[in-house]
């Protein structure tokens, strides 16, 4: 599969025009992260409600973790989803 | 030095309103009786639960921020777990980032408030859609 979509593109695909990933807490200057805010929180969360990985997010480790703790919290409170299908 | 702390419980929907203002106010003299001092305090009202608890699909909601030291905390929670009417229960403290956040949010949530009755007042035709609060309980179900 792969091998045959190669073909198609004669010149490399431009890998480095790839936009650079940025931590969103950074740059906004959030400084907490409220687990009562479910809407928000979901932008972190995969359609299986699973947190996303920061190689897709791109937060900081430290946000990261703080996004993580977040979610947990508000899984507890029932505001958010253990498991579930078709979160978006 | 006491600590800040907010703690957010779901009570049973099987209560009526007035039962789960007793409930809150229980809670509320649970904490003074202790020597807190009750900061902030917000009712979300009855709301659908994620995931079921105890056979529930809905329950109210309650916050109470609350500035106390560490024991009280603990004399809390232990109310809450003997207490039938509460199905879950969260206290968090709070670091100086999240009493500054708490803020913000409750100036956000007068300023609403109060444009949302401003809304009401000019224009009572046009039916805003709300917050996912009170009635989302059929609301969502009907989608």
């Amino acid at each position: 599969m792969a091998q045959q979509n190669d073909i198609k593109y004669i010149a490399p695909v431009a890998v480095d025009i790839k936009k650079k990933k940025y931590c969103r807490f950074k740059k906004s200057g959030i400084k907490y992260i409220d687990f009562k805010d479910p809407e928000f929180l979901k932008k972190f969360l995969n359609e299986q409600g699973k947190i996303l990985p920061r190689r897709i997010t791109g937060n900081s480790l430290k946000y990261q973790r703080r996004v993580a703790q977040a979610v947990k919290r508000a899984r507890h409170l029932a505001l958010l989803p253990y498991v579930t299908d078709m979160l978006k | 030095m006491a600590n800040q702390y907010e703690t957010v419980f779901i009570m049973t929907p099987v209560l009526s309103e007035e039962q789960m203002k007793e409930t809150v106010q229980k809670f509320e003299k649970v904490l003074t009786d202790k020597g807190a001092e009750i900061v902030h305090q917000e009712n979300w009202g009855l709301r659908k639960l994620e995931y079921p608890i105890q056979k529930k699909s809905s329950g109210f909601y309650h916050l109470i921020e609350f500035k106390a030291e560490g024991s009280v905390v603990e004399a809390l929670e232990l109310q809450y777990r003997r207490d039938e009417r509460i199905m879950r229960f969260l206290t968090v403290s709070m670091d100086k980032y999240a009493i500054a956040y708490a803020e913000k949010r409750r100036a956000n949530r007068k300023e609403k408030a109060a444009a949302k009755e401003e809304v009401k007042e000019e224009t009572p035709v046009v039916e805003q859609p709300q917050e996912v609060n009170n009635e989302s309980n059929q609301t969502e179900q009907a989608e």
